[in-house]
């Protein structure tokens, strides 16, 4: 091995490293842009092979995710008046006609109360737990902070069987209400441990100077440490939300109807009419999104959250 | 403004009690300073003062209120902190006007108050600025511009000349002081630096391992140490101790040191044979040959002024301020006298002065 500085990677270390971010980088993203691509593939497209990277795009698969369609007979498809709309047009070319909207919205609206819900919720609940916890002579604290991580040393979904039996008799079973409760119980161990590393770090001078200065604890807490925890919270919320936004267990045992999300949904589309993989991944692309936006919105919070504020500023 | 006065003060953190029965009062409009090594009691006393810890046992008066169970937002006073505390979310002006927006001052005076405040501090230029990027100096005076914005009935300080470097920290330290004297408000000054207490306070209180040692202004605490921990803490070099066995008698005017007699103020204290200690401060030894106690030059210190030099004597090290000029050899056997009215006695077991003509107007904390 040849002289090394401490201080200076050399070029020769610095090309292997990029090397192996890029292939890292193409090797995690390949499914992503498949998936994206396939989305605005044809039928036929979809599932040739060998598969076509190269295609003409199609929106056949967002409007078969968006709606229900129907076959109907030969005379009468003839009869009908020329389509009125892009996707009619899109719909009549494979021999079916438009029966009606889909539940995907619906679902991916679901997804957004129960998923962003929750996540308020955890971070409301977090901080003020956090804040207690890191400020507080709370008794017992070492033991409850144990107790409230215990709660993910088991997988949640080990807890199905109770958690359906007791949503079944307090009514909460496929209600917006009883996922958010749920996610938020599963997320709260997480919220309160690591807003409270967060809070943890905030000298305590800047809540006594603002006490001094004439402010009650509360409003303290509000104007002094909430705005210096907002990193903290952003990067929290963001494991919060991708934890809901994500969930598939909890969400196809306790939900049909009402309350059902995006992930147990997307992979009925299949069954709709054949296997219908533009449309699968129509909806597993716009179901990134929210997630993508939130966590783009966040990003400077989040690169200096995943240490967990080991590096300070 | 306020006059506060502290009696029997007590914190206990546990098992561990951090501030003993402390007394005493900080007069309305004095700059005091509390001072003591790290972990004495200092700043939880100022803490209780402030009212951010409240004290297990005792009461604290502000003009005659006990305020020692309010909280911190309803004592009215204004905290500087060691790390300057500024809110790190808002800017200069912000910061500074924050205490006013809590009272509910109504805009157009906190802008001119705040702008009153810049102009006194020199820091009408930076009022627009984050508080992020600013010198330490400069951090320092929007501290202390958020603390006098309010005209509080006293002002804390927790070490606030701490956290910047030494050549500037005099600086600071001159134009705290002229802005106390500006102001006349009632300062109460934390602090471990024995300089910084005796060059900036109007009055002292030297606390050690909670207890209060001595309490009085900076000529009486360096000229009648009360007590062995406070005649070691104060001065650099701290005042010399000889070690010696006697008894003491009321009226006594001199000490045997091993058959030399030492001339000293009158004792008004009686004390049975017992270890002693006579305290004589470095600048109180002078070297003449004639001195009949004798002493064996180790070393000398050059500080441009003066010089310091180290002697071997019977009772222990001794060391002597002497003029620059004043030729000295290592190894050289001299003689030393001590100036009289300024020797201090101790008892050794106890560590208290004995109360002699020359320190007995001075009040024993």
């Amino acid at each position: 091995m040849s002289a090394y500085s401490v201080t200076e990677p050399s070029r020769a270390s610095k090309s292997v490293a990029a090397v192996l971010v890029v292939v890292y980088a193409i090797i995690t993203l390949l499914p992503l842009l498949w998936i994206i691509s396939t989305g605005f593939k044809s039928g036929p497209d979809s599932i040739s092979y060998p598969p076509r990277v190269l295609f003409e795009p199609s929106l056949e698969g967002y409007v078969n995710l968006f709606t229900t369609r129907t076959r109907i007979g030969a005379e009468q498809f003839a009869a009908l008046p020329p389509p009125e709309t892009w996707y009619d047009k899109i719909v009549r070319q494979s021999g079916t006609v438009i029966a009606g909207q889909s539940r995907f919205g619906e679902r991916f609206m679901n997804s957004v109360i129960i998923g962003f819900g929750s996540t308020a919720l955890s971070i409301f609940l977090g901080t003020l737990a956090a804040y207690a916890f890191s400020r507080f002579k709370v008794p017992l604290k070492d033991d409850l902070l144990f107790f409230i991580l215990s709660t993910r040393m088991m997988p949640p979904i080990a807890v199905a069987i109770p958690i359906y039996l007791m949503y079944r008799e307090l009514g909460l079973s496929d209600t917006h209400l009883g996922m958010i409760l749920l996610y938020t119980a599963v997320n709260i161990s997480l919220a309160v441990w690591l807003l409270k590393g967060f809070i943890d770090e905030i000298p305590r001078e800047y809540e006594e100077a603002a006490l001094i200065d004439g402010y009650t604890r509360f409003q303290a807490f509000r104007k002094v440490v909430l705005p210096q925890a907002a990193t903290g919270i952003a990067s929290t919320a963001i494991f919060c939300l991708i934890f809901a936004w994500n969930e598939y267990a909890f969400a196809v045992l306790l939900t049909s109807g009402k309350a059902q999300t995006a992930p147990p949904f997307i992979p009925t589309i299949i069954g709709v009419g054949g296997q219908d993989w533009p449309a699968v991944a129509a909806g597993a692309t716009l179901f990134l999104l929210p997630v993508m936006i939130f966590t783009i919105l966040l990003r400077k919070h989040l690169l200096r959250g995943i240490t967990f504020g080991a590096v300070r500023k | 403004m306020a006059e506060i006065v502290i009696r029997n003060l007590r914190k206990e953190f546990g098992a561990f009690t951090a501030v003993q029965g402390s007394s005493f009062t900080i007069g309305n409009g004095e700059f005091f300073m509390l001072l003591g090594p790290s972990g004495c009691g200092k700043t939880t006393t100022l803490r209780m003062i402030a009212g951010l810890e409240l004290p297990t046992s005792g009461e604290i008066l502000m003009d005659g209120e006990d305020v020692s169970q309010r909280p911190a937002s309803q004592r009215d006073i204004a905290m500087v902190f060691q790390m300057f505390a500024l809110y790190p979310h808002m800017n200069v002006r912000r910061n500074i006007s924050y205490p006013l927006v809590s009272q509910g001052v109504p805009r157009a005076q906190v802008q001119a108050k705040v702008a009153e405040v810049a102009r006194i501090l020199g820091i009408t230029d930076i009022l627009e600025k984050p508080v992020g990027g600013l010198s330490g100096g400069d951090r320092q005076r929007v501290a202390l511009g958020r603390a006098i914005v309010r005209n509080p009935k006293a002002f804390m300080m927790d070490e606030p000349l701490g956290a910047l470097d030494a050549e500037f920290r005099e600086h600071m330290a001159e134009e705290l002081r002229a802005l106390h004297d500006r102001m006349g408000a009632t300062t109460v000054y934390v602090t471990h630096d024995q300089l910084e207490a005796m060059q900036m306070g109007d009055k002292i209180v030297v606390m050690n391992h909670g207890v209060v040692e001595q309490f009085g202004t900076p000529q009486d605490i360096y000229d009648h140490p009360a007590t062995l921990f406070v005649a070691d803490f104060i001065g650099s070099p701290s005042m010399n101790f000889l070690r010696f066995q006697g008894a003491v008698r009321a009226g006594d005017t001199s000490v045997n040191l091993g058959g030399v007699t030492i001339a000293m103020s009158e004792v008004q204290q009686e004390a049975s044979p017992r270890d002693l200690v006579l305290g004589v401060r470095p600048e109180h030894v002078t070297l003449s040959d004639s001195g009949p106690y004798r002493g064996r030059i180790l070393a000398s210190e050059y500080l441009g002024t003066s010089q310091i030099i180290t002697l071997d004597c019977a009772h222990g090290v001794v060391k002597a301020r002497a003029p620059s000029g004043q030729v000295v050899r290592s190894g050289d056997t001299v003689g030393l006298s001590f100036r009289a009215g300024t020797l201090a006695l101790f008892d050794a077991a106890s560590g208290r002065a004995f109360r002699t003509a020359a320190n007995a107007a001075v009040q024993h904390g």
